[in-house]
């Protein structure tokens, strides 16, 4: 068992001949996930490593049983992109790109909401199920099959935890990232859900970081529906209010979204909050009694 | 991105949206004839800096005499305001908007801007126009009102509606009704379609004369949308930026100036903070947030040192990289070849893992450069900040 991907699912890559679409489909074709297509209008015909190209993900669904979309199409184009797959019958679609604008997203959001479709991202490294499927941007070799469940706004401070988590023998299910923007679509409350129905995840690690309230949100269904040791590394604690940390949606505005007060309310909800990122590991195993 | 009032002001007045009639000034001569052609009872004259609290700061100036309006203009271009957010430097004020004054019978509070949480755009509004909203908040909370928009209709009606009663405003002035609501949904519209990230009108006025105009103004705007607007892209006023944050920006690199003297290169902008974080935690504090993203290169490890050793606060930098699908070696490479072309003056710490991060380190480790290696997170922190001295 795993959450969200597996060895199974069928994975069409929106955006494949350009640069980042290409070299990370062939990355993960590589890894042993399904790449079964890749669309880009107007190529169909056309092939990458191997994998067919399509001109709409319509086409692509029709021919190549494809259930999940990765898609590293462009920020302006990027709406039209993920309201395609989700038209075309997709059922999970994760989003990599960075620099969509919010208004866009809040029409994606309002758009998906009802309809039987998951949206992660986007500007994320994407979901991994270790040995199984690799749907993302992440470094596939860094992972080692285990029983933490990892879910982050981040991307190279998930490496790190990852990194930390497999050195340490502890190892990974599935790793998620949710992504830095303001607006995305799932958030940290849906996978902890997912995490905690799982049997293979043991404990569970939330990286967060400085903006919004996810977190706090996040502690709220911890307290009331998590079994599960859950450990939390928050970024941000020097960031300056106002500033934007790199992310787009790393901000603390109007005094709220500080990595204090998100520190604080994870631990009253039972939360082993730690406050050096070095030590996300160890405190995993502690946890866990090993 | 963050413009000016007048600027503000512009894009109401583009929208339907009231403001008093003003013109942006920068020399005396310039506001003798403006205010000969405003011809107004009362005269206002504002500093324009990316900051609140001018007034406080004595940025605002009312006159009722049309004469002494070159006066406070020169007066207040070059004078240096320090508010509560400009910092102890204060920031330098060289425009101002030279406006029509209200006669005011009532100050109300508007804003707009995206919820994370359900990611529709909501209203925020109250009676307490005039102070500061998040005071509002958490002293009197109840005089909140929220009114969220449905994206896949727009503003509607009943929307205007809710907030007009709640805010108990035909009671106040029944004449301002209908224009208010009006103005929400001209606001909802310049929100949306110029990709606006919040939308502030702090005092909205009831005139004596009972008409409703927005005394002030802010507007930010979402960076990811700027491409969209070569026009909203024309308002930038880069006096008011950070040298160094808009040279970083010309590389295309994440940069945020902090006030700590360990200058810090990171991959990644979760990992970037975290650094940060860590550099606190073993005792110091970082002069920067620095994310030279995913696929960092020599040319962009190069424009990074430049950027640190140009703040004079930096005593120390500590370079840190996760190699994904960037390999550590490159990253070696890269900071062999950029620090022979960038004089490194100060200690350097370098912190590689992940993809062949044995074989950068060696190279380093042999490039006679004067750095310290490390391997771990806590490890590199500790050793930059043993190597700086502690923060103060």
């Amino acid at each position: 068992m795993s959450i969200l991907v597996n060895k199974n699912t069928r994975v069409v890559v929106q955006g494949i001949t350009g640069k980042e679409g290409s070299f990370h489909a062939t990355q993960c074709k590589a890894y042993g996930t399904q790449v079964v297509a890749g669309v880009t209008p107007g190529k169909a015909g056309q092939e990458v490593e191997g994998i067919p190209v399509f001109n709409t993900v319509r086409d692509a669904v029709k021919k190549s049983q494809c259930d999940t979309s990765l898609i590293f199409v462009p920020p302006p184009f990027c709406a039209d992109a993920i309201l395609e797959a989700a038209d075309a019958g997709v059922k999970l679609i994760i989003c990599i790109t960075e620099g969509i604008p919010v208004n866009d997203m809040v029409k994606v959001k309002r758009a998906l909401r009802g309809k039987d479709v998951r949206l992660i991202g986007p500007n994320c490294p994407g979901v991994i199920t270790v040995d199984e499927a690799k749907i993302g941007i992440m470094p596939g070799f860094i992972h080692k099959k285990g029983i933490v469940g990892v879910v982050s706004r981040s991307g190279t401070l998930t490496y790190e935890a990852v990194h930390q988590l497999s050195t340490l023998g502890l190892g990974e299910t599935t790793c998620v990232g949710i992504g830095g923007d303001p607006v995305n679509g799932t958030g940290f409350v849906d996978v902890l859900a997912l995490f905690e129905k799982d049997p293979e995840t043991q404990a569970i690690v939330m990286i967060g970081e400085i903006g919004g309230d996810a977190e706090e949100k996040a502690a709220e269904f911890i307290k009331k529906n998590v079994t599960k040791p859950v450990v939390s590394f928050i970024a941000g604690i020097t960031a300056p209010p106002g500033r934007r940390m790199g992310h787009a949606g790393a901000i603390i505005s109007g005094g709220k979204g500080t990595a204090a007060e998100k520190m604080k309310t994870l631990e009253a909800a039972g939360v082993r909050v730690v406050k050096n990122p070095a030590e996300i590991g160890n405190a995993v195993k502690q946890a866990l009694g090993r | 991105m963050n413009v000016h009032e007048f600027q503000a002001k512009q894009l109401f007045a583009q929208f339907g949206v009231p403001v008093p009639r003003g013109k942006e000034i920068t020399s005396p001569e310039a506001g003798a004839s403006w205010a000969a052609e405003l011809n107004t009872p009362v005269f206002v004259v504002k500093a324009q800096i990316h900051a609140g609290g001018r007034g406080k700061a004595g940025g605002v100036k009312i006159t009722k005499d049309k004469a002494a309006v070159p006066g406070l203009v020169k007066e207040l271009i070059g004078k240096t305001l320090i508010t509560h957010q400009t910092g102890p430097k204060g920031r330098e004020v060289r425009r101002l908007l030279v406006e029509e004054g209200a006669g005011i019978a009532k100050e109300l509070y508007v804003s707009l801007l995206v919820d994370r949480d359900s990611g529709w755009p909501v209203f925020i509004a109250s009676t307490e126009g005039g102070m500061e909203i998040e005071e509002v908040a958490a002293h009197t909370p109840e005089k909140i009102i929220r009114e969220a928009i449905d994206p896949a209709v727009g503003f509607q009606g009943y929307n205007g509606r809710n907030v007009a009663f709640a805010l108990g405003l035909p009671a106040m002035e029944p004449a301002v009704v209908t224009p208010f609501i009006q103005m929400l949904g001209n606001l909802y519209r310049l929100f949306m379609d110029k990709n606006a990230a919040m939308v502030e009108i702090n005092p909205l006025v009831i005139t004596s004369d009972k008409k409703l105009i927005a005394l002030d103004g802010k507007v930010s705007f979402d960076a990811n949308g700027l491409f969209r607007h070569p026009d909203v892209q024309q308002m930038r006023d880069l006096n008011e930026e950070d040298p160094l944050e808009i040279e970083a920006g010309k590389s295309e690199l994440n940069y945020v100036k902090l006030d700590g003297n360990i200058g810090c290169m990171v991959n990644g902008a979760g990992l970037a903070m975290a650094t940060m974080d860590v550099i606190k935690l073993a005792g110091s504090e970082p002069a920067n947030f620095l994310d030279v993203g995913g696929g960092a290169t020599k040319e962009t490890v190069a424009a990074g040192f430049r950027i640190l050793l140009k703040d004079p606060n930096v005593k120390g930098i500590f370079i840190n990289i996760f190699g994904g699908i960037v390999r550590c070696e490159r990253i070696a490479h890269g900071v062999i070849e950029a620090a022979k072309e960038v004089k490194i003056t100060v200690p350097l710490v370098v912190r590689l893992q992940g993809t062949n991060a044995d074989e950068g380190r060696k190279l380093l480790a042999e490039s006679g450069l004067k750095l310290e290696v490390a391997n771990d997170l806590w490890e590199a922190a500790q050793k930059i900040v043993k190597l700086t001295g502690k923060a103060a």
